[in-house]
């Protein structure tokens, strides 16, 4: 490095006892160059510095010329002089240079050295004394002239400036060494290869920046927390419901779940009724081959499976007719006319109970033990505000199996929310068309310091099940909650918008931390 | 759920002691009622210079219509606190019974009528206030605002019976309507009330019908033009005492449940409390001659191993009776069997259909909190995900690997943006769309995840360049092969927006997925083969899409056991679709059907 000043630094503090000033020690270097090397050596404790900062005049380029040749009058009266019997104006600019002339000339006949007689000019003085110069060179030497009025005069002529000059105050520091070893910042597959990293010293790294920001695709963070709760589901068993279908019939969303047609939900204010297209068939066996079937059926070992009793659809429809309009399984119904059209609109389903009812319909065929779970969409006709969206994510789980009681529901609900660090729960009895007896569930919230309605569950009603051709004895709960809502609450998001839908914020979820609900 | 306010003061004096807040929001959890707010320490609203006492909010269960008043909420607390014994709801016997004359006509358009009277009764000014909000509650809900059942009630002392219930053509019935000074007929009525903040929502429930329902008395005095307004003429005040009720309807179960809960609640104020006045329906053409209403409790029985197996409990029969009393029903072991109750269900709890809800009743009385807790952890199951949900998890988890942020926009959206704004045409085969959206935003089910990806972009632009986001989830497809004539799909799309097309990144990302889908790359000169992955290749070809800037788009084309589909597209968006979206950066977009790799 030919600009590096760490060695002379290093040379002229050790030739020396004293603290030394980079001014004196280094008139010629740029003060830059000093500064550099400074710091490096001070990150390292080898030396120690102040740095002193004055101001001080110093001579333009035209003023070192005039220091170093006499000021243009002068110039002028030694041509006058040196032509004897004196000068011819005109040939004065050819002597001189056409700069001294012009101004030069002036300056001489002010000062009383020379005198025009016709077009010739004559020296009026013996000797002069050169005071411009005179000035200039005590700057020159000195940096400074005491007399004030001449320093303006010069500095108004712009032969002088004044300049700030930085000077370094350099002592030796506590590892002062004669030798400064250069500084590798980073280990490189050089110095691996040839070796010198044995001997390189490293530049300390600074432990108080961050590091380099890391390329990195992020999870939505509310899939992150639907992770977790699919990992819950896992962890107990539970197998996924096929919720891969948007479009329901009113059969499957509500009659077949024993919701009455004039029932409030059904409401065009609250359900997105289907235009185009237009009606849906009755219920029907699925087309073979569909690859979205539930595969549990198929993992029972051969030895326990029992044959599955072919499905009859039209009795399952008459069956739901018959529970809504007369009453049957002990039911006395609702006692309306149930009308198959309105079974058979067709609707954005307002909730994964449609699938529930669905699949249970399926495990009627061959009634067994079994948990399933879903976390999907679903869809109601809300205006939209910070709380309600046209579209949420229903978290939903089911358990069927013989002999299940409601203080097994309560205490599977304590297993499942305690996995989501939620321990304290209570319940309340409410009102479901599909579920009696129906249960909201309230958890305590530490942060809140109340509780808070965390879901909803129950037991299907009879009505629903065995219609399908559940047997009586099996009895299958159900619960729910939205996904959102536990989300918002755990991370504090007050308006639904800012977690569901294109108003998300890019970097809300770049810079979402890890999910772990347990924990958080 | 509906909620009800109900004055705390007047409750707390009926249930016998004060409650705090937290004591009384205690009791309504433990009966399955939601205190919404106590305004004891609220800002309340001034009414005729006085302040409006301290109220309870209680938000009631949608399927308990006895809870909807005052009367109701406090008998039915007393009753759950032991504090009143069950009320013996009866019919009184009058000498002549009032009757109700239905004519055929009324078939035309509101067939069904019931009623009853409620004799020498006392109102006090918050009583007579219940009885009129009883019947707003019961209109908005159960009646499903009047258009299934609407109720008139009428001071008896006013009119004479016996009352006709026909249905005549708009012109010829004329009467002043309550609370008016100036006769109307059905036409004028019609235009009057059109603009009516509390009663224009109604009219269309007969206005277009060639005739209208009405109610006369002996005297051809309009009683009522249900379900819109009564007459002026027999109004009820707070001085009445005779109460002539009248209840249309189209739902036979539903207007006998009105009538029972209406008279039942407000019979605590007649001189016999609990008693009743039936009326006679004369309605021959339908088979609907009748005494209204029936005041008796339905007879159910219920299995106590039911309630037993269903609750964790091992309750004997006599227990579970008990428990059944807190919940407002008489019950007890039956004759038939030792396994047997017998219980008897009152008028007021319509909603008790099936012994599932008497089981319901039996955990309520012995506390759910209280029940025994168990894990049901009999049965081993399987955990599964759904197949198409795990490969959606692979791809997920690829996408976001290799650097890009996934989204979650929104399934429903414009049909513009799904269409119009890609440059695409609907040709009427494709979409599924909503008959009854509240917005404009919400017209369709996204076909392509590109609108949603665009729009985030769009909502985005304070984010740094570039953006690079995907999403793997389902559009939707009509499909009239089956039941519910729409499928959905799962999809994968990706999206670059830079101060550069970004075209071949979102083309590295496809090779990306495929490769790791196992999907091997061949280009057309080749041809090659690999045979590690002999069982899937993909090629792309020149795209030409309006979608698509020309000659920067291609389909993505895939041979996968055998056959041969194309699968999806990239390419870089067209200005104009950039312009449409108000996006000011170069975006290229991905976007595959992943259900072939199932």
């Amino acid at each position: 490095m030919a600009s590096d000043m760490t060695s002379p630094i290093l040379d002229a503090l050790s030739a020396s006892d004293a603290p030394i000033l980079s001014s004196t020690a280094f008139p010629s270097t740029p003060s830059l160059n000093i500064k550099s090397a400074l710091d490096r050596l001070a990150s390292r404790d080898m030396v120690k510095y102040d740095t002193i900062d004055k101001e001080v005049v110093a001579l333009t380029k035209e003023g070192d010329e005039i220091a170093a040749n006499g000021s243009h009058e002068a110039k002028v009266f030694q041509a006058v002089v040196a032509a004897m019997d004196g000068l011819k104006i005109g040939d004065l600019p050819g002597i001189v240079g056409k700069d001294n002339a012009k101004l030069g000339q002036g300056n001489a006949f002010k000062r009383g050295w020379i005198k025009k007689d016709k077009d010739l000019l004559r020296a009026t003085a013996e000797s002069i004394v050169d005071e411009t110069r005179e000035q200039l060179l005590t700057v020159q030497k000195t940096n400074t002239l005491d007399d004030q009025k001449a320093l303006t005069d010069l500095k108004r002529r712009k032969l002088v400036s004044i300049q700030k000059v930085i000077t370094f105050q350099i002592s030796k520091g506590p590892k002062f060494a004669r030798e400064f070893v250069k500084e590798e910042t980073d280990l490189t597959a050089d110095m691996l290869v040839n070796g010198s990293w044995k001997s390189a010293h490293f530049k300390p790294y600074n432990f108080k920046a961050k590091g380099a920001p890391t390329p990195a695709g992020a999870f939505h963070p509310l899939n992150k927390v639907r992770q977790e709760f699919r990992n819950i589901f896992f962890e107990m068993g539970f197998e996924e419901m096929p919720t891969n279908r948007f479009v329901e019939t009113g059969f499957w969303n509500f009659d077949a779940l024993f919701v009455p047609q004039q029932h409030p939900a059904r409401d065009l204010q609250d359900t997105f009724y289907i235009s185009d297209p237009a009606t849906a068939d009755p219920p029907r066996e699925d087309p073979p081959n569909d690859p979205h079937q539930l595969r549990s059926a198929q993992l029972t070992s051969s030895s326990t499976t029992t044959p599955e009793k072919p499905r009859d659809y039209q009795q399952y429809w008459d069956n739901v007719r018959q529970v809504h309009e007369e009453g049957k399984y002990g039911s006395i119904g609702y006692r309306y006319p149930w009308d198959p059209q309105e079974s058979l609109r067709l609707v954005l389903r307002t909730h994964t109970t449609s699938v529930s009812t669905y699949v249970l319909h399926k495990l009627a065929a061959n009634p067994r033990p079994a948990r399933y779970f879903s976390i999907d969409r679903v869809f109601r006709n809300e205006a939209v505000d910070a709380t309600h969206l046209a579209e949420f994510h229903q978290i939903e789980g089911v358990i069927a199996d013989f002999g299940l009681t409601l203080g097994g529901l309560i205490g599977f609900m304590e297993v499942f929310f305690a996995k989501m660090g939620i321990h304290q729960l209570r319940f309340k009895p409410a009102y479901n068309p599909y579920t009696e007896p129906s249960m909201e569930i309230f958890g305590y919230h530490e942060g809140l310091a109340k509780w808070v309605e965390i879901g909803n569950s129950g037991m299907f009603r009879p009505e629903m099940l065995e219609s399908m051709g559940i047997p009586k004895n099996m009895r299958v709960y159900g619960w729910g909650l939205s996904l959102e809502r536990p989300t918002m609450i755990k991370y504090g998001v007050s308006n639904i918008r800012e977690l569901l839908g294109h108003k998300v914020d890019l970097n809300f979820i770049e810079t979402n931390p890890a999910v772990r609900l347990e924990k958080d | 759920m509906p909620t009800i306010s109900v004055d705390k003061a007047a409750l707390f004096k009926e249930l016998g002691r004060d409650y705090t807040t937290e004591e009384f929001d205690e009791l309504c959890f433990e009966f399955g009622i939601e205190l919404d707010e106590d305004t004891t320490n609220s800002d309340r609203p001034i009414v005729d210079g006085k302040q409006e006492p301290p109220q309870l909010k209680i938000e009631i269960p949608a399927n308990r219509y006895d809870l909807l008043c005052f009367e109701g909420i406090s008998l039915m607390l007393n009753i759950f606190l032991g504090r009143k014994p069950l009320p013996n709801y009866r019919l009184t016997q009058p000498a002549q019974m009032e009757k109700i004359i239905v004519k055929e006509n009324t078939m035309k358009i509101r067939p069904l009528v019931s009623g009853a009277v409620l004799r020498n009764i006392t109102f006090t000014q918050a009583g007579y206030e219940s009885f009129i909000a009883l019947q707003d509650k019961l209109h908005q809900n159960l009646a499903r605002q009047r258009t299934l059942v609407s109720i008139g009630t009428h001071d008896l002392d006013t009119i004479k019976g016996p009352f006709t219930y026909d249905a005549l053509p708009p012109k010829d019935i004329k009467f002043v309507p309550l609370n008016q000074t100036k006769e109307l007929d059905g036409e004028e009525l019609m235009a009057f009330y059109e603009k009516d903040r509390h009663l224009g929502k109604f009219l269309h429930i007969i206005r277009d019908s060639p005739v209208y329902p009405v109610i006369h008395d002996a005297n051809q005095t309009v009683c009522s033009l249900p379900p819109i307004i009564n007459g002026d003429h027999s109004k009820i005040s707070v001085n009445t005492k005779n109460v002539f009720i009248e209840i249309t309807a189209l739902d036979k179960t539903k207007v006998e449940i009105v009538n029972r809960i209406l008279v039942s609640m407000f019979s605590q104020h007649v001189a016999e409390p609990f008693t009743v006045e039936p009326i006679q329906i004369v309605s021959d053409h339908n088979n609907e001659t009748r005494v209204s209403p029936d005041m008796s409790p339905r007879t159910a029985q219920a299995e106590v191993s039911y309630i037993n197996e269903c609750c964790g409990l091992e309750l004997g029969p006599a227990e579970v009776c008990e428990l059944l009393k807190k919940m407002a029903y008489d019950a007890q072991p039956s004759a038939s069997s030792p396994d047997m109750i017998d219980v008897f269900i009152p008028p007021t709890r319509a909603d008790v259909l099936h012994q599932a809800d008497i089981m319901e009743d039996v955990a309520i009385a012995y506390g759910f909190n209280n029940l025994p807790r168990s894990f049901p952890s009999k049965s081993g199951t399987v955990a599964q995900p759904l197949p198409i949900n795990k490969l959606t998890d692979i791809v997920r988890m690829e996408a976001a690997m290799a650097g890009w942020s996934e989204v979650m926009p929104l399934i429903l959206c414009s049909h513009d943006e799904n269409f119009g704004w890609l440059n695409r045409k609907d040709d009427g085969n494709t979409a599924v769309k909503l008959s009854n959206p509240k917005t404009l935003e919400f017209q369709v089910v996204r076909t392509s995840l590109l609108p949603g990806l665009l729009k985030t972009i769009r909502e985005n632009k304070h984010h740094s360049l570039p953006m690079k986001i995907f999403e793997v989830s389902d559009v939707a497809y009509k499909d009239l092969s089956l039941e519910r004539k729409s499928r959905n799909e799962r999809h994968f799309a990706a999206a670059w927006c830079g101060k550069t097309s970004g075209f071949e990144v979102v083309h590295g990302l496809l090779d990306r997925i495929m490769a790791m889908l196992k999907s091997a790359f061949i280009t057309g000169e080749e041809g090659l083969e690999n045979p590690a992955v002999s069982d899937s290749h993909y090629w792309i070809e020149e795209l030409e899409e309006a979608t698509y800037f020309p000659g920067h788009a291609a389909a993505v084309k895939l041979r996968i056991g055998g056959k041969v589909q194309t699968i999806g597209a990239f390419g870089i968006l067209h200005p104009s679709v950039l312009e449409n979206y108000e996006l000011k950066y170069p975006v290229s977009t991905l976007e595959i059907n992943i259900e072939t790799f199932l």
